[in-house]
């Protein structure tokens, strides 16, 4: 079997070669951080240099970045002690935000996945503690307005956590510039490695550690530092640049030439340049996405971070699609995707259409 | 947490390290610190008979910069009179040396050692 | 008497090593080569999230990861079903504590443990206390060791778990953890303890031992920082409240997409351990004894903290009178030892450990603890040997108290002002 062209970097994006450059040199280093000792001062010297590369890109300023096990820490490390009933929560949140804020109220979005700030206001009006909202949408990389979102959320004297997991890296982030009080981050979204992400804390604001224990990370996570994965975590940030929505289009018009009736989820609101949401009317999520892997193409279908199962989609639900929202497959394209690539990918998304989609459904004859 | 090189001299070359007679009345000694806290220091001085500090001595059971902090004193209090010698303050000893932040008790307790050495020698004269 | 020098022996500069000496295997170690290379296709070719279930890229990281779970749960004849992947021992120890205490808090409300424990045990500890729930920390005899007897009496109708590590990270004594688990047992209360220190140093059995929650770091174990183990048992089950919700990964317990090449390494660490702890443990035995008989015959007044034939392999805990310990480490810079442990040594305060101990606090000062590894050699112990028994020669010929106690002046009936 050839190796399968790979478009599910919003799920997982391969290590670049810069983040692989510094792990290996990291991973000569034998220090524990938290050591005083020679080899100690030389990881800790890794950790604080990759800090600052992180703060660097991401805009942060003053601000703490506090490094986790990953962007699920991460968001649990913002929102820990906060009550459910004292929260606002975005729709289309992605799982790490959704479960831990079980219960909190739940702020619309419109029908391209975006907050309706109308009736988040409305919300802020009880005087939530927390609102919690993603920059960028794991499934549909629909961005939403979270500079103007952070305004209201201040002006309400509510606390803003922003995942910007899938965005950082993708598009410029500025911490600053968004206003959030803390923004979460992971670091194998943007060819860093797995088990790192970091917490970007105003320095004005307070949070609950999850982890205690040993005072690492300024006292709000504990546990000696994956040096090497922070390591990688800070050269891939510096390398992330910003991509070009070109590909993405051009995939997005063949589709839409070869079957008419294909729905881009978002596609009207601003999305990252690299992320497609297509539904097929009438077809499994499942089915597409097991069809065009035996095709060679790996894509998924809603977020890969459950069990396996694949359900249907609570973001596409929230934004009004009904059945639709079982009915659509991710496809993330990442830096180095190529034309053909995406060529190849169109013509065998065709075929699965003339193929799969439900009789009656006018497909034209090729693609 | 990286020492400045003047710091690490006098910890690896101290100056006067030793003992002088503590009952020369000439002598006076100063102990300061407690061995539960992790430092003490013993500074010794030798006053001629014009008032001028001639000698000085000391030991110290502690950290480096601890160490590097009364053998500095040692070196700034030969040849001065007791009661320049009084003014040494621990800021002065803490800038010389560039201490970081939690080392600064280690400047404090040997401006502590040598007004408890003055203290002895004056109680001594009189 | 005037200022000492005490030149090392010429042969001596001639051996020291270019690069200090690591002997800090207790804080961390570095990878062992054979891991790295394990680790290294799962950056590249194989870099899927292994929680794709519906491509390829997705079904060989979940391979790696599932190979890796069942490498962990081998080394302790457990169940790979009963192996969780964390951050690092110190989530593990999080989530197994609050975890456990959490789930169980309407049935029992009390929790056992040792003041010699890992801070992040008892930190969660402190912070259950919070809470509401009941905590007795339990102190140890001189020796470092749990008083059965007293463990037994602390345990009640009440007690949902008992937290107790295989061997501390100071000191290296471990823990009787089989009769524990028995005690544990028989009175219905959980057993959890921290191996960050014991797994892969010591056999471990967690039937045999009937321990029903273990911590596992990577990087002590010649793996990766970034990634641990927590073992949970199924039968009986042990339940957990989750710390870290979301996408549901490690069956609930643990969400948050599991780092391939992380995993990887530390099954293989945990290989390579399994195959290796017989020889490697007779090796790091010879080369402590080597050292101690080095310092011993050259260096009076020097105190070992904890028990010596209960103990990790490469680990000793060595107090030297009259000098003080982070003095000392200036003083042997091309060593790398510890002074307290990694976590708190930048902090004043001594040992709590060597303080539980019955360790005086001006002893505890004087405290150094020396990790033997790996990738120690003979040539290395000996060299650590000789500058620390030089640095403590010349350091004592400096120390007022030193000078006190040759003139048979006994430090405790001075007078010591605190400050």
């Amino acid at each position: 079997m050839t190796t399968p062209v790979y478009l599910d970097w919003n799920a997982s994006a391969p290590l670049g070669e810069p983040a692989r450059a510094a792990m290996a040199h990291a991973f000569t280093v034998a220090g524990n951080p938290s050591s005083v000792h020679a080899a100690g001062r030389a990881a800790r010297k890794i950790v604080e240099e990759a800090r600052a590369s992180v703060a660097s890109v991401a805009g942060a300023g003053a601000a703490r970045i506090v490094f986790t096990g990953g962007g699920t820490e991460a968001n649990a490390l913002a929102l820990n002690g906060f009550a459910p009933a004292d929260c606002i929560v975005s729709a289309v949140e992605h799982d790490s935000v959704w479960a831990p804020l079980s219960g909190a109220r739940v702020a619309p979005v419109d029908r391209d996945g975006i907050v309706d700030l109308a009736a988040l206001e409305a919300l802020l009006a009880d005087r939530p503690k927390l609102v919690a909202v993603m920059l960028a949408n794991n499934e549909t990389g629909a961005i939403q307005p979270v500079a103007e979102i952070a305004r209201l959320t201040r002006a309400a004297g509510a606390r803003l956590h922003c995942d910007a997991v899938q965005a950082f890296g993708k598009i410029a982030v500025d911490f600053e510039a968004l206003g959030a009080d803390t923004l979460a981050l992971s670091a194998h979204k943007i060819g860093g490695p797995q088990g790192v992400g970091a917490l970007i804390v105003r320095e004005s604001v307070q949070v609950n550690p999850l982890l205690s224990g040993g005072g690492q990370e300024t006292g709000l996570r504990a546990g000696t530092q994956n040096v090497a994965g922070i390591a990688g975590f800070g050269a891939a940030a510096l390398a992330a640049a910003p991509m070009a929505a070109g590909l993405r289009d051009a995939l997005e018009n063949a589709i839409r030439t070869a079957y008419v009736g294909v729905a881009i989820h978002a596609g009207a609101a601003p999305r990252l340049p690299n992320t497609s949401c297509i539904g097929l009317p009438g077809v499994s999520a499942e089915t597409q996405v097991m069809t065009l892997d035996l095709a060679g193409f790996a894509v998924s279908a809603g977020a890969a971070c459950s069990s396996g199962k694949v359900k249907a989609s609570r973001t596409l639900a929230a934004m009004g699609a009904g059945t639709g929202a079982g009915e659509a497959i991710r496809v993330s394209l990442g830096p180095t995707t190529t034309t053909e690539e995406i060529d190849a990918f169109a013509r065998a998304w065709a075929a699965l259409a003339r193929r799969l989609a439900p009789a009656g459904a006018k497909i034209p004859a090729a693609a | 947490m990286a020492y400045s090189e003047k710091l690490v001299d006098h910890f690896e070359n101290p100056r006067n390290v030793g003992a002088l007679d503590k009952n020369d009345p000439g002598v006076g000694t100063g102990l300061v610190g407690a061995p539960a806290c992790g430092d003490v220091m013993k500074l010794q001085i030798k006053v001629n008979a014009e008032g001028i500090i001639e000698d000085a001595k000391f030991k110290t059971f502690g950290c480096g910069s601890a160490i590097a902090s009364s053998s500095l004193v040692t070196e700034w209090v030969k040849g001065k009179t007791v009661d320049e010698a009084a003014t040494i303050k621990n800021t002065d000893i803490a800038k010389h040396l560039a201490l970081p932040p939690v080392k600064i008790h280690c400047s404090v307790l040997a401006e502590d050692a040598i007004k408890a050495a003055i203290e002895d020698y004056r109680k001594k004269r009189v | 008497m005037s200022t000492a020098t005490i030149k090392p022996p010429a042969n001596d500069r001639a051996n020291a090593p270019r690069r200090p000496v690591y002997l800090d295997y207790q804080a961390t170690t570095p990878m062992d080569p054979r891991v790295l290379e394990a680790m290294m296709p799962y950056f590249t070719e194989k870099f899927g999230n292994p929680h794709s279930r519906n491509h390829e890229y997705g079904w060989e990281a979940e391979e790696g990861v599932e190979k890796a779970r069942a490498q962990i749960a081998e080394l302790i004849a457990a169940d790979e079903r009963e192996i969780v992947f964390t951050s690092g021992a110190t989530e593990s120890n999080n989530l197994a504590i609050a975890g456990v205490a959490h789930f169980y808090k309407d049935q029992r409300d009390h929790i056992v443990t040792l003041v010699t424990e890992h801070k992040c045990v008892l930190d969660t500890c402190r912070h259950l206390e919070q809470e509401g729930f009941k905590v007795t920390y339990l102190p140890v005899k001189p020796d470092g060791l749990v008083d059965l007897a007293e463990l037994d009496r602390a345990i009640t109708d009440r007690t949902v778990l008992v937290s107790i590590m295989a061997a501390n990270n100071e000191i290296g004594v471990i823990q009787p953890l089989a009769q524990i688990g028995a005690l544990c047992r028989a009175k219905g209360a959980f057993f959890h303890t921290d191996c960050a220190q014991a797994y892969g140093k010591i056999p471990l059995d967690v039937d045999a031992m009937k321990i029903d929650l273990m911590s596992i770091s990577g990087h002590k174990i010649y793996g990766p920082k970034g990634i641990g183990a927590l073992f949970v048992r199924r039968k009986p089950r042990v339940r957990l409240q989750a710390l870290i919700h979301g996408g549901g990964q490690e069956r609930g317990m643990r969400s948050g997409t599991l780092p391939t090449p992380l995993c990887v390494g530390l099954g293989r660490a945990a290989e390579i351990a399994k195959n290796e702890m017989a020889t490697e443990s007779a090796r790091l035995l010879k080369l402590r004894e080597r050292f101690l008989k080095t310092v011993n015959e050259k260096l009076p007044e020097v105190f070992l903290n904890g028990d010596l034939s209960n103990r990790l392999p490469g680990n000793l805990n060595l107090s030297f009178a009259y000098v003080e310990g982070e003095g000392l480490m200036m003083g042997i810079k091309d060593l790398c030892v510890s002074s307290g442990s990694a976590c708190t040594s930048a902090s004043l305060e001594p040992s709590y450990v060597l303080r539980a101990l019955g360790v005086e606090e001006e002893l505890a000062h004087t405290s150094l603890r020396i990790g033997f590894g790996r990738f120690t050699t003979e040539a290395e112990v000996d060299y650590a040997a000789e500058r620390i028994v030089q640095a403590v020669s010349k350091l004592r010929s400096m120390s007022p108290l030193w000078e006190m106690a040759q003139e048979g002046i006994d430090i405790k009936s001075i007078q010591w002002a605190a400050h």
